[in-house]
């Protein structure tokens, strides 16, 4: 699955030097960006991810168009049955009478956006204060980073459930509290490439040069820095998309009659032994999304950093 | 053994690498032999393949890399052997030391540990015995204190040190022959003649035999009897030292030798670079891999791959215009006799 | 070594202080006192209920009076258990969290090194795609889908192990709380330990090891496990926050009398100081376990025993 290499990274590990990857690399004439994506095509199982995901997404979206019924109406005739074809209940319906196919899928909008925009918030600021820390350097980088590290062994996850008990159960909330937690790793990394970035030989020269600072930040850093936090980010989003499921699950996350796949499972664990397809559907689109995207993740790492991994 | 006996013939030795852009060739159809007490010089760019011959004999290629070919180290062929047989020859008769010797070391384990388990793995010695052992080996590379140093870890060494300690650790079973991957590639100018010095004076006190591989023809005149110059991943050029750098055939050779700076050269001449760029192994030219930046290339050359010539005694050399005029009337301009007399 | 400990110690203060300080506001800021939500009591009464309990004080004495009796480790009232103090309730949980939690961390450790390893050595050959594949799954089902399903086949369709409950500690009782809060643990060590074995067997000095004529046996061993081990080691904070966290729903689902289940409750039931004394204790635990993990992975690397 992961043995997708380049021959120059592979010379170059296994050779003499680092300095013909880079000759072989112009010979060759692809950009690494080109590279990336030619081993990222290869890699099977990130391609069958995507697409798996392009499909739960587009579901997700048209939720309301592939169904006949609302997620929220209530079918007394029909309590909790077991998936029903003739009558549309593809997943079955849940222990009010409502529509199961219908509701998991407004679970995946809802695990999808809090994924989506709480990988967001994180991206940004992590990119930020990372990108400062490491580009400033000196003093204000050491505090900059200590109050990460000193952010990072807090207990986050009891503060966010903390956060839910007493500021009410609210999507927003969510969003904004899982997006403050992430941000730290993320700021860890940029910093860290800004710091190996800024060190480069093409950097001093652009400096060399009388490139202006921003320019330099825009055109040398961030491109150069974009890789590992592309692969940070894919890997981020089953993280929230899991946090989320789990607030939710404990029943401090989305509330009725929105539901999220967190609530869902909830629901479902309850009544296992006599309503399993209640679990089955939304656990299996869970496991089915956090499999993707980490396949995607791994992916993406092995493409835009090929170690033989 | 006899002083003259071949302690190492390697017979059409071909490297190959599985990649998914397909199969890389980075060794092909090499064959040499090397006499006890003798060293070999093996020149070449980076990715010219001279590397991964003598990982092919150690058994250290990467898991996608194959050896095809015979390697006759007294009188067994190592190639291809499963890593238990290996284990009796490597480290003990046949040993090797890398480029750089900063990551070569486990950082994690002891000098003294990192010794001693070679002598008692190989030689059953005990862990006392092999100790003492160990000290006078580090006192015989040229460690300072070396009874306290020993059990010091490798981050405790510089640069230099730490390569005195390779060698060390390669030379405690006494090994017949030592092969060398660019040892002083990685270190400091003045390090590096220590370290050149070393190896020249190991070398005669236990008679082994020395495969010096390197860029640097420097190296190769001032510690090398035979010479082989090697190009995208087949042996251009052979001969002793003295023929080779008088008498250069091919013209990638003839551009290495130009292409090093004299002290006694002319100072406003511009320094002679081989034009081009070194090959994609992935992508060799047709015919001859040096053609594209030859300036004798003819036709021929660009449609049929050379064959190697044995031109003379020891001589040989893979070139179709070897006995075109270009050879017999065109001197190389800067004298190469004086490059190995100047080193020398 | 023993300024480097005295040192992290020193720096794991204030970062508890934070973590105090901000469940102490936190607590204050929450809607609703203690006594809320019980029909209308006399002022007089009301009051003397303030004092005994210090809110009738400014915020700041009470944020001190709070401190003062953490170091007693009084974590104050329970709103919600009337009878009990927060700290009697911690106590309470404490041995059956303790067990499932280090049980869990233990096996996660054991297990994870041990799969990773093996999938090292068969990079790329088939052992390793099924032990990647199955730590995929370990990621990718969460404890709480993993923890009804284990419950519902091992409990229920095969009737081999109790579906819920503690029973006093019985081993019947532990096996499958400890393997749904272990299993993501396994996972993520496992493909921890694979990445990092696989860059050690690829460095120069595994090359310098096997070029000695060492035993590949003695390779692994003896040259690669301890570098390639370093990472699961500072990894092991994180994990025991992440199964301290985990056994918050492994309780609940088990229905297990552990610290989590509490929590969960509280939680629900806004029982403020509960929830606070919870956070407090888990976030110390974790900051301790972070220190041992430092001192443990300094006393591995020799580059940092010396220098510290």
């Amino acid at each position: 699955m992961n043995n997708i290499m380049n021959v120059n990274d592979k010379l170059a590990t296994f050779n003499d030097n680092f300095s013909d990857s880079a000759d072989l690399t112009e010979v060759a004439g692809r950009s690494l960006w080109q590279d990336a994506r030619i081993r990222l095509m290869r890699n099977k199982a990130a391609v069958v991810s995507m697409i798996i995901l392009s499909i739960i997404t587009l579901m997700a979206i048209f939720a309301p168009w592939l169904s006949s019924h609302p997620f929220d109406e209530v079918y007394w005739d029909f309590i909790q049955v077991p998936p029903n074809a003739a009558e549309g209940f593809w997943f079955g319906t849940d222990e009010n009478g409502r529509d199961l196919f219908v509701r998991t899928l407004y679970g995946a909008r809802v695990s999808l956006m809090v994924g989506l925009v709480a990988t967001t918030m994180s991206l940004v600021i992590g990119v930020v204060y990372g990108a400062v820390a490491g580009y400033m350097g000196g003093r204000i980088d050491n505090i900059m980073m200590r109050f990460v590290d000193i952010l990072y062994s807090l207990p986050f996850m009891f503060f966010v459930i903390i956060l839910m008990v007493i500021f009410g159960r609210n999507i927003y909330l969510i969003f904004v509290a899982l997006g403050a937690v992430e941000w730290l790793t993320m700021a860890r990394i940029v910093r860290g490439q800004t710091l190996a970035v800024k060190k480069k030989e093409f950097v001093e020269a652009a400096h060399a040069s009388g490139v202006s600072t921003t320019k330099i930040i825009f055109r040398h850093i961030i491109p150069n820095i974009l890789g590992p936090v592309i692969v940070y980010m894919t890997l981020t989003i089953p993280q929230v998309i899991l946090t989320e499921s789990f607030l939710s699950f404990l029943g401090l996350g989305v509330q009725e009659p929105l539901t999220s796949w967190g609530v869902l499972i909830s629901e479902g664990a309850k009544v296992m032994e006599s309503a399993p397809w209640m679990l089955a559907f939304p656990a299996t689109f869970l496991a089915i999304t956090l499999f993707c995207f980490n396949f995607i993740g791994d992916g993406l790492r092995d493409a835009l950093d090929p170690k033989d991994r | 053994m006899n002083e003259n006996s071949i302690i190492l013939e390697v017979k059409n030795l071909n490297t190959r690498f599985d990649t998914p852009d397909g199969e890389v060739a980075a060794a092909n159809e090499i064959s040499f032999t090397l006499k006890k007490g003798e060293s070999l010089g093996v020149v070449g760019e980076s990715g010219s393949g001279k590397t991964q011959i003598f990982m092919a004999l150690m058994g250290l290629l990467a898991k996608n890399g194959k050896t095809t070919g015979e390697a006759i180290f007294k009188g067994q062929n190592i190639l291809g052997l499963p890593v238990k047989e290996l284990n009796k020859v490597r480290g003990v008769s046949l040993s090797m030391i890398f480029q750089d010797p900063m990551t070569s070391l486990n950082p994690y384990l002891k000098v003294s540990r990192q010794m001693t388990e070679v002598l008692i793995e190989h030689q059953g010695m005990s862990q006392k015995k092999a100790l003492e052992r160990s000290i006078e080996m580090l006192e015989l590379v040229g460690i300072p204190e070396a009874r306290k140093r020993v059990h010091m870890y490798p981050h405790e060494f510089s640069g230099g040190m730490r390569q005195r300690v390779m060698i060390a650790i390669a030379l405690l079973c006494e090994p017949d022959l030592l092969i060398a991957d660019e040892p002083t590639t990685a270190l400091d100018v003045t390090i590096q003649a220590q370290i050149l010095d070393l190896l020249h004076d190991l070398k005669d006190k236990l008679g082994m035999s020395i495969v010096m591989i390197t860029h640097d023809l420097g190296v190769i005149a001032s510690m090398c009897d035979h010479v082989m110059v090697m190009y995208g991943g087949r042996v251009v050029e052979t001969g002793s030292v003295q023929a080779l750098f008088s008498d250069a055939k091919h013209p990638y050779t003839r551009g290495l030798l130009q292409s090093m700076p004299r002290i006694d050269g002319d100072h406003n001449e511009d320094l002679y670079a081989i034009p081009g760029q070194p090959p994609n192994l992935q992508a060799l030219p047709q015919g001859c891999a040096f053609q594209p930046r030859c300036q004798y290339a003819t036709n021929l050359c660009q449609q049929e791959r050379p064959q190697t010539t044995e031109f003379d005694a020891g001589r040989t050399a893979s070139c179709h215009q070897l006995s075109s005029a270009f050879h017999a009337s065109s001197p190389v301009k800067n004298n190469p006799v004086n490059v190995v007399e100047g080193v020398l | 070594m023993f300024s480097y400990i005295l040192k992290r110690l020193l720096t794991a203060i204030p970062t508890l202080l934070i973590i105090i300080t901000i469940a102490f506001f936190m607590m204050r800021i929450a809607p609703g006192g203690p006594f809320d939500q019980e029909r209308q009591l006399p002022p007089e009464i009301e009051a003397n209920i303030l004092k005994a309990y210090d809110l009738d004080k400014p915020v700041h004495e009470q944020y001190f009076i709070y401190l003062g009796k953490l170091l007693q480790f009084d974590f104050g009232p329970s709103y919600k258990f009337r009878d009990f103090s927060v700290t009697e309730l911690i106590l309470s949980g404490l041995p059956a969290s303790f067990q499932i939690g280090g049980l869990a961390i233990l096996l996660a450790t054991f297990i994870g090194i041990g799969l990773g390893t093996l999938a090292a050595l068969y990079q790329n050959q088939k052992t390793d795609y099924a032990i990647m594949g199955v730590a995929m799954t370990g990621i990718a089902v969460p404890n709480f889908v993993a923890a009804p399903i284990l419950s519902l086949v091992f409990g229920v369709y095969l009737a081999w192990l109790p579906v819920a409950g503690w029973g006093d500690g019985a081993a019947r009782n532990l096996v499958l709380p400890v393997i749904s809060l272990a299993l993501p643990q396994i996972a993520y060590i496992a493909r921890l330990t694979r990445g990092s074995m696989i860059e050690v067997l690829h460095s120069n000095y595994i090359r310098t090891a096997r070029a000695k004529g060492i035993r590949e046996r003695l390779v692994v061993i003896c040259h690669a496990i301890k570098g390639a081990l370093l990472p699961v080691v500072s990894y092991l904070g994180p994990a025991v926050a992440a199964v301290t966290t985990g056994s918050v729903v492994i309780e609940s689902i088990y229905d297990i009398p552990g610290v989590g289940r509490y929590f969960v409750n509280a939680a629900l039931n806004r029982d403020y100081p509960l929830v606070m004394g919870v956070v407090i204790f888990y976030a110390t635990l974790i900051l301790l376990m972070n220190l041992i993990v430092d001192v443990v992975y300094s006393f591995l690397d020799p580059k940092l025993r010396v220098s510290g």
